[in-house]
């Protein structure tokens, strides 16, 4: 039995999920092959080749892969992983795109977001935005998953000492181009993986007051996220949305201010290790999951942080 | 041209909903049913791009029980034009469902598929990239923004970090992400001309697809409960906690 797991990274560097993923892999046993696909990607090869446990690194370097366009990388995927018994990816907007195109194209059903392995061939996946935890069982001869990072200790990224192969299976499959991408540059870590999370709702009433969070965010060496109602009001964008339909984050210690905890940003968060809510409303349901509640108003309770800190 | 809107009946999203006592699934007796969120903006964004002429006919469609006609009469509502259910009491899962809708893309040609980018019962995100594997279609995921033009679709997805545009081939399957329109609500005297829109049922056989499940739900569990933890009376005793007791920060 043999997992083959796809490195998430940008060409440059590997993503620090594929840690995470290796682990997944480690739990349901067997070789593993970490797969990177993209263009000018050698040296995410030789980082992969390095992580421990790993037996195996393929590298599918071409410029049909370059932008991680899920027509071509899913054709790959099931040509390449039609001789494993498992096929693992992060759930990232990556994972999420390609893995259920791949399993298609295999014929077989997919697991999402597992956040556990029971066993090889049953795993545990939240459902109803977290609100149950099913766990289930395929059938299918190869199994493709997308694992929920923040639910698996990284295993080490040195140690390993893989062989790198190069595979020449590279196809354009000609139904997509890549036109462009804005992708937002910030000093701050990402929130997927970041050990402090600071997030705002609508209780910020604008944009402007989330330089209140950056400021306490920089001091920290926090990220920044949002509820989808501050999203939705058109305060922060998209990417900064913690939940059930935005990022999925488990942090060591999770500020969450002028948010009222609707359960889908609760099923974004709930999982982080500290919880601290600042809500002017004491009844808000956040205060439920909250380890620290302080009832204030969060432009006097803010900025006071700021300067305690 | 014309489009493609499948959707699906799922509990509203304002339920929370309860595991059964016997871990089978979750209570769904006598829960508020309603169109999945992403889903309404499936329609919205079809019903817009026929208000700007790009789309002739609108095809709403649906996999699962009888009761869907439900979603299917609210899709044509908001202006749908007409609508197939292919009815079964079988547990729908991705795959099973993706390879009804290529059915359905066989039969009725469309050049373009909307759909949401996941369902919020089952979280699972996949159907639109399985029915676009399944079709040979170009998939264009999680969309904020979609425009047609020369026989060609762009689609800005939201992806992690930022934002994507990529162009794809028609015919393709777009899903829909939450900033992509605010659906509209359907008013009284279109939800009473929906009424007398079509609406035809198939049987899984009638398309020769076979709906049963890869995937075994052995049991439904409730998440650990967190439990609440204390007020702090100011700032000053949060700082304080989360140093000296919490210890998360220094």
């Amino acid at each position: 039995m043999s997992v083959l797991v796809y490195a998430e990274h940008d060409n440059a560097a590997l993503k620090g999920v594929t840690l995470s993923v290796v682990a997944a892999a480690k739990a349901i046993g067997g070789d593993i092959t970490v797969l990177v696909a993209g263009e000018g990607c050698a040296a995410v090869a030789g980082e992969a080749a390095k992580i421990d446990g790993v037996s195996k690194v393929l590298l599918a370097d071409n410029a049909a892969y370059g932008h991680q366009l899920a027509e071509n990388i899913a054709a790959l995927v099931a040509e390449v992983g039609k001789d494993y018994g498992h096929i693992l990816a992060a759930a990232t907007t990556t994972g999420k795109n390609f893995a259920p195109r791949a399993a298609a194209l295999l014929d077989v059903g997919m697991i999402s977001e597992i956040q556990s392995v029971e066993s090889a061939d049953t795993f545990k996946r939240p459902i109803y935005a977290g609100n149950a935890i099913a766990t289930v069982q395929s059938s299918d001869s190869i199994k493709v998953i997308t694992v929920r990072g923040t639910s698996f200790d990284a295993v080490a990224a040195e140690g390993g000492s893989a062989s790198v192969e190069s595979v020449d299976v590279a196809a354009d499959a000609g139904l997509s181009s890549f036109v462009g991408e804005e992708i937002a540059k910030s000093d701050r870590p990402e929130l997927a993986g970041a050990k402090i999370v600071i997030s705002g709702g609508r209780g910020m009433q604008n944009g402007d007051n989330f330089e209140m969070l950056y400021k306490v965010a920089d001091k920290l060496g926090a990220a920044v996220g949002a509820s989808r109602a501050a999203v939705d009001a058109g305060f922060v964008p998209n990417d900064m949305q913690v939940g059930q339909t935005g990022k999925i984050v488990a942090p060591e210690l999770y500020v969450a201010v002028g948010i009222s905890g609707a359960i889908q940003h609760l099923a974004g968060m709930k999982d982080s290790k500290v919880i601290v809510a600042i809500n002017k409303d004491e009844e808000a349901p956040i205060f439920q999951v909250a380890d620290y509640g302080l009832v204030a108003d969060l432009f006097e309770a803010v900025p006071e942080l700021d300067s305690k800190l | 041209m014309k489009v493609l809107v499948p959707i699906k009946r799922v509990v509203d999203y304002n339920v929370k909903v309860r595991v059964k006592a016997d871990q089978s699934g979750v209570d769904l007796a006598n829960v508020k049913m309603a169109m999945n969120p992403f889903c309404e903006i499936a329609v919205e964004e079809a019903v817009r791009l026929k208000e700007k002429g790009v789309v002739t006919e609108i095809v709403a469609v649906t996999v699962g029980p009888k009761a869907s006609q439900e979603q299917l009469r609210t899709a044509m509502a908001l202006g749908a034009d007409r609508s197939i259910l292919v009815e079964t009491d079988e547990q729908t899962q991705p795959l099973g469902v993706a390879k009804a809708l290529k059915a359905l893309v066989d039969k009725e040609q469309p050049d373009l598929v909307i759909l949401g980018k996941q369902a919020i019962d089952d979280d699972n995100n996949q159907t639109g990239q399985m029915l676009a594997a399944l079709a040979g279609m170009s998939q264009g995921t999680f969309a904020s923004v979609v425009e047609v033009a020369d026989g060609k679709v762009k689609v800005t997805r939201e992806i992690d970090g930022g934002l994507q545009t990529v162009e794809l081939t028609l015919p393709a399957v777009v899903t829909t992400d939450l900033r992509l329109n605010e659906p509209r609500y359907a008013s009284l005297p279109n939800i009473m001309k929906a009424k007398k829109k079509p609406l035809e049922t198939l049987s899984p056989a009638d398309i020769g697809v076979d709906l049963t499940p890869r995937v075994k739900t052995i049991k439904v569990e409730p998440p650990a409960e967190r439990q609440a933890g204390i007020k702090v009376a100011s700032v000053e005793e949060l700082v304080d906690k989360l140093k000296n007791e919490a210890k998360v920060i220094s």
